[in-house]
């Protein structure tokens, strides 16, 4: 019987890629394990295997096609015997949707809808970026959060040749997530330097070259494996500018895909925020738009204090538009209003705010305004646009994806309460990830993330509708 | 180990001198601060390098101006040794204003950029890939000076020491890493935490050179410091020194050091005394007169008394200073 072969999900987080290349034509047998076609995923072309044996029936997908969705059918498999006219009068998809294992990865798309549903209005809001910080009518284009990512590096390494990248994979393999792609041909090896994987021994390496007169930016490949450094990063890099009496501090910066992406468990799905935000003698910058990306990397990488820079996979491949001109930047503690309103206070960083904006959205439609804050830095926090949001709405709503206890909601509610009790009409309710590990289970992901929805709930809640 | 007398590296009686007053005065300033510290004038931990002295002295002989050397909290001993001001030193012991770190650091946390002193670290092996990271710069920077990264035989069982000797040699960086292996971590001696004792061949697994150094003989540590350090300069990579020595005094101030003999100690002190040799040295062979060395030792004295004046004297740092030095 005839079988449909589909768009395949090459890492947790695609959607979509291009069929760079068909290695077969209609009329082929292929054996399963054999190499049929190339696929362009946005961080790198992989190689497709056919799983059954065939007769290449029908290439449904052009080579060279963009955007083709995870699950789509590209190419139809024979058995012996049977005609690829007969498939094409009554195609059989015998792989169900909902019974293959690819079809599995399905839901794991969805367990981000919110953002991707939010993602027209996104680039909306973006449209007049960043809404106090520049003239109106600057110039921008179109880039996706990776290619912000990799511009503010290459520009900033470019303007100085004591800043260089260290960190697993960055070079030769053109990133993990293909976030310094291109640098190790611009800048060679010993600017882009490739490490063994030992988070602990690099991270302490450059703490010490940060204090030789360098300027390093450690990528970790995620923050999950960055427990292995903590200890540099908060014993030997905050703290030794106190220690030192103003002597010594260290001019470097922590980056790497934060919080979770999709389906990878427990212990690559964390939210590190509220943790480093504690931490006095670090910066703490989390980008939601690739304006953001770009404008705070290029801030980071000028500081000359330690910065965690908490990226997040999902967004990488997200577009948005970026002013265009190398001295852009983005000052820290500077929050942007995404989206004025009067009702309630929306207040997020990173992820949190494609979901905030997409509950706004939900709002909007029940007559609910809610003015959307990206905090874009969590130390220093921006408590004044905070505080004068709140003294305007009367109510706010905090959104996060880390856990719940000591979260920044918890030290937000906690400021406002001090600063503002008077102007609350109710109490501050914190939008949390859920307090527990992260579920590998499709549907319970779904549940320990935060979703717009909740975020809908707790809104209404604080109006008391 | 054994002294080799025959092995003596040649020296002249001023370099001679200099090793003497050099390691006096770190003797005399850890007893002052024990004493300043009996008195309640330094709080907290305080890790005294009273035994210790040659190895210091010994490799800075063997070191150049703009080589960069870090350890851990027992670290007074090697400021003094890079030439930092005593009273810098004693008064961040006290915790005071005219401390090295304003008296925001302590015992165990103060630096000097300008002698090239990088800390006064408290985790334990943590300098290890710190100090790496130090040669890493002065090879990206294109200099020739190389990094005394100095850690004891406890940090050596530390994961991050072979993470560093690993990335070190593959990027041939020019560090020297010292074990001042002193035979006891806090309570635990080497062999009760170890099988492998003769820690440099730890090297060995990446293929780092390195040799054990009778670290109570000022001489033979700068020999074999000066081996080291040509080998960094040569940009062949690190190179380690395990440095056999003996701590006098307890792990810290609280401790009783139950966990070795009476006898131990002062077979040590008796047979090995690094100071005692360098005397014998300058006294039997006519460097030297018994009324010389008094000299010194007023000298010193004074030195360590004016020290400890200083760190009294100085003042507590401002209220304010809480909230200054956090980020730049």
């Amino acid at each position: 019987m005839a079988v449909e072969v589909l768009m395949p999900a090459l890492s947790p987080t695609m959607e979509e890629g291009t069929l760079a290349k068909w290695l077969v034509k209609e009329g082929d047998t292929v054996k399963s394990g054999q190499v049929i076609a190339e696929i362009e995923t946005d961080k790198a072309t992989m190689e497709f295997e056919a799983v059954d044996e065939g007769i290449i029936g029908r290439l449904l997908v052009t080579e060279g096609t963009a955007g083709v969705k995870v699950n789509t059918p590209i190419a139809v498999l024979l058995e012996e015997g049977e005609s690829a006219d007969a498939v094409a009068a009554a195609p059989a998809p015998v792989v169900a949707p909902t019974a293959s294992p690819m079809a599995a990865a399905a839901p794991a798309i969805e367990a981000v809808p919110a953002a991707a549903a939010a993602r027209p209005a996104v680039v909306e809001a973006a449209k007049g970026w960043p809404h106090s910080d520049l003239p109106e009518g600057v110039a921008t284009k179109t880039m996706t959060v990776r290619e912000a990512l990799r511009e503010a590096m290459a520009e900033e390494m470019r303007g100085d040749g004591n800043v260089f990248l260290m960190g697993e994979e960055v070079g030769e393999y053109q990133g993990a997530y293909k976030i310094s792609q291109g640098l190790l041909d611009e800048f060679g090896p010993k600017r882009v330097v490739d490490t063994p994987i030992t988070e602990h021994g690099f991270a302490g390496i450059a703490v010490g070259a940060s204090w030789g007169g360098l300027r390093p930016i450690v990528e970790f490949m995620t923050f999950n494996f960055a427990m292995q450094a903590i200890d540099h990063i908060i014993n030997s890099a905050a703290k030794t500018l106190y220690m030192s009496g103003g002597q010594m501090g260290s001019p470097i910066v922590f980056r790497g895909p934060n919080g979770a992406a999709a389906r990878v468990g427990a212990q690559h799905s964390q939210d590190y925020a509220a943790w480093y935000a504690a931490i006095p003698g670090l910066k703490v910058a989390m980008p939601y738009s690739a304006a953001d990306a770009k404008g705070l990397l290029k801030t980071a990488i000028r500081d000359n204090n330690p910065v965690i820079f908490l990226e997040n996979e999902i967004m990488y491949g997200r577009s948005f538009e970026v002013p265009v001109g190398d001295d852009f930047a983005i000052p820290f503690g500077k929050a942007s209003v995404m989206r004025a309103g009067s009702d309630v206070t929306l207040v997020s960083f990173g992820i949190g705010v494609a979901h905030a904006l997409a509950a706004a959205e939900l709002l909007a439609k029940e007559g609910i305004e809610a003015e959307v804050i990206n905090l874009r830095t969590l130390r220093p926090i921006d408590y004044d646009t905070v505080l004068a949001s709140v003294q305007k709405t009367n109510r706010c709503v905090t959104v996060e994806e880390g856990f719940p206890v000591g979260s920044i909601g918890d030290h937000l509610a906690s400021t406002i309460m001090q600063r503002a009790f008077d102007y609350l009409d109710a109490p501050v309710v914190t939008c949390t990830g859920k307090d527990v590990p992260m579920p590998y289970a499709a549907n319970l992901e779904k549940l320990a993330l935060i979703t717009p929805a909740e975020i809908v709930t707790a809104v209404k809640s604080v109006c008391y509708r | 180990m054994a002294r080799k007398p025959d092995a003596r590296p040649n020296v002249s009686k001023e370099e001679l001198l200099k090793y003497y007053r050099e390691m006096l005065l770190i003797r005399r300033f850890e007893e002052k601060a024990g004493q300043l510290y009996g008195m309640g004038l330094i709080g907290g931990f305080c890790h005294l390098y009273i035994g210790q002295e040659a190895v210091v002295v010994g490799l800075e002989a063997a070191a150049k101006q703009g080589d960069k050397r870090l350890t851990s909290y027992r670290d007074h001993g090697h400021m003094l040794a890079c030439d930092m001001d005593p009273k810098g030193v004693m008064a961040e012991l006290t915790g005071r204003i005219g401390g090295y770190s304003k008296g925001k650091g302590g015992s165990m946390h103060m630096f000097s950029k300008e002698k090239h002193f990088y800390g006064g670290h408290g985790i334990v092996g943590a300098q290890v890939p710190l100090g790496a990271g130090l040669a890493f710069a002065d090879k990206y920077l294109g200099n020739d000076n190389v990094t005394f990264t100095y850690f004891g035989d406890g940090a050596a069982n530390q994961g991050q020491v072979y993470e560093t000797y690993n990335m070190a040699e593959l990027w041939d960086l020019p560090v020297i890493f010292v074990i001042e292996n002193n035979q006891y971590a806090m309570g635990t001696s080497v062999k009760r935490s170890t099988k492998s004792t003769t820690l440099f061949e730890r090297g060995v697994a990446y293929g780092i050179p390195g040799e054990q150094v009778d670290g109570m003989d000022v001489l033979a540590v700068r020999a074999a410091g000066e081996k080291a350090v040509a080998h960094c300069r040569a940009g062949k990579g690190p190179y380690i020194l395990e440095m056999m020595t003996y701590r006098y005094r307890g792990h810290s101030m609280s401790d009783p050091a139950k966990y070795r003999t009476r006898e131990e100690v002062e077979k040590i002190k008796t047979e090995k005394d690094c100071i005692e040799h360098v005397r014998d040295l300058l006294l039997q062979g006519g460097l030297a007169s018994e009324d010389d060395l008094k000299n010194i030792d007023k000298e010193i004295k004074a030195l360590v008394n004016e020290a400890a004046e200083f760190s009294k004297e100085s003042p507590e740092p401002p209220l304010s200073d809480l909230w200054t030095d956090i980020t730049v």
